[in-house]
């Protein structure tokens, strides 16, 4: 299936510079595990900042020394065998085939693919699993919204990703699914609802709640102009 | 703000020397494959440096090693020193990253791109690092990751040619959108940031941002 909604470019800058935390940085890269398009305009942008670096004018050329130092500091590092990369990641990671719901780097920060999920209620027929990352700005969670239902508490704050993993919503005219990301904005009023005929399991990444948020706080704000 | 990098084709002249004095250490009897066009010294340079780093890949090969390092040691030190305004942390971020060139040498695929975006992803890599931030990856050997189904005759040519055409199209870029993406790329900087310090409205930078990649992604979808 191709995926219609993409990442913005001011996002995926954001990624290819290494600017974007890591909570926002999973939605991305999971929908660039499924999107080969915005695989491309990755490898354009990190094209670019090559250009870039090569016209870096270097202040202080590499001395004698400087390449003396080096060349003794790589002699010193152990030969590297062919799949190097594999010693990068010694956690060990859930297997999975290519009918996998959850690709690769989700699957590995939720433990296991969907089957093996234990979700929690999140009243009116929805499920939802927190995903602990190292990234404090963010909340992270699966979610499964039943068909034809809208997405529970949706009143957010700031910048919001959904990425569709399994089924699809709709919200207004536009059609999500496998592989789709909605990129919104707290000043954007919108209603994602489930498809009829399929559960929907989407990865939603909102701005981490403010100590204020609680309904009780928000229902008293306007009261106490805070 | 001022940023020590000149990005005019008019200030070429030293890439025209390191393209020479890289040509002439190569030491192999291995002659560089002529069927793609190369055209600009840039070109020369960058066909010789995936060579060289292909050598240092496979061979372990030491000269060519140096060679790489004498090019973008000082690039990545002054690239690192944008960011961090630091130069003991510069100096030693740049160590980490060419040495990480040479433990990863043997991952460099020419199809996905040239010499510099590589180097340019692990010394990004390397910055998060330092900063204590995780930036979780796609992984193309995971089962459920969907591959493009255009595969290309000749991936090492065509990502070359890319590279090229890539060059090419940054230097019609207007002043303005490079100014963004080198703010973006080289400070670290958000996108308000980049506003603030530009005095401009958001809304103009992610605007710049998009219009420079329609550029570039244009030019290469028209090659295909």
């Amino acid at each position: 299936m191709k995926t219609n909604h993409h990442i913005s470019d001011a996002l995926l800058l954001d990624y290819a510079s290494g600017n974007l935390s890591e909570g926002w940085s999973l939605a991305v890269a999971t929908h660039l595990a499924l999107c080969p398009n915005c695989r491309r305009t990755l490898d354009a942008m990190e094209g670019a900042a090559g250009a870039l670096l090569d016209k870096v004018v270097g202040e202080h050329p590499v001395t004698s020394n400087d390449w003396e130092a080096m060349k003794a500091r790589i002699a010193c590092e152990p030969v590297a065998t062919a799949p190097a990369r594999v010693a990068e990641k010694p956690v060990s990671r859930p297997s999975a085939d290519a009918t996998a719901v959850l690709p690769e780097p989700l699957r590995s920060y939720v433990g296991s693919d969907v089957s093996g999920l234990k979700w929690r209620a999140l009243g009116r027929g929805a499920y939802q699993i927190r995903i602990d990352t190292g990234d404090p700005a963010t909340q992270v969670r699966l979610l499964k919204i039943p068909a034809g239902k809208p997405v529970p508490e949706h009143t957010h704050v700031g910048r919001e990703l959904t990425l569709v993993l399994s089924g699809s919503f709709r919200d207004g005219d536009d059609l999500f699914q496998r592989g789709d990301l909605e990129e919104a904005d707290g000043n954007l009023l919108h209603t994602p609802t489930a498809t009829e005929g399929e559960d929907c399991i989407c990865l939603a990444v909102t701005e981490a709640p403010l100590k204020f948020s609680s309904w009780v706080v928000r229902m008293i704000q306007p009261i106490l102009k805070i | 703000m001022s940023l020590a990098v000149s990005i005019m084709a008019g200030t070429c002249h030293k890439e025209e020397k390191v393209g020479v004095s890289l040509l002439a250490r190569v030491q192999h009897g291995q002659r560089m494959k002529r069927t793609d066009r190369i055209s600009t010294d840039q070109d020369i340079a960058q066909a010789e440096l995936s060579r060289l780093l292909a050598a240092v890949g496979q061979d372990r090969d030491v000269n060519a090693f140096e060679a790489i390092f004498r090019y973008y040691g000082p690039r990545v030190r002054s690239f690192m020193a944008m960011k961090t305004r630091d130069t003991q942390l510069a100096e030693e971020l740049m160590q980490e990253t060419m040495t990480a060139v040479w433990n990863k040498a043997v991952q460099f695929d020419p199809g996905r791109g040239n010499v510099s975006a590589w180097i340019f992803t692990i010394a990004r890599n390397q910055r998060i690092d330092a900063f204590r931030r995780r930036r979780p990856a796609f992984d193309e050997n995971d089962p459920a990751f969907v591959r493009d189904n255009e595969p290309p005759a000749d991936v090492e040519l065509e990502g070359r040619q890319d590279a090229e055409l890539l060059r090419k199209a940054m230097e019609t870029l207007p002043p303005e959108q490079l100014d963004v993406l080198k703010r973006a790329f080289f400070d670290e900087a958000s996108h308000s940031a980049i506003a603030e310090d530009m005095g401009i409205p958001l809304g103009t930078v992610k605007s710049r941002i998009r219009l420079a990649f329609d550029k570039l992604r244009t030019t290469l979808e028209g090659r295909r």
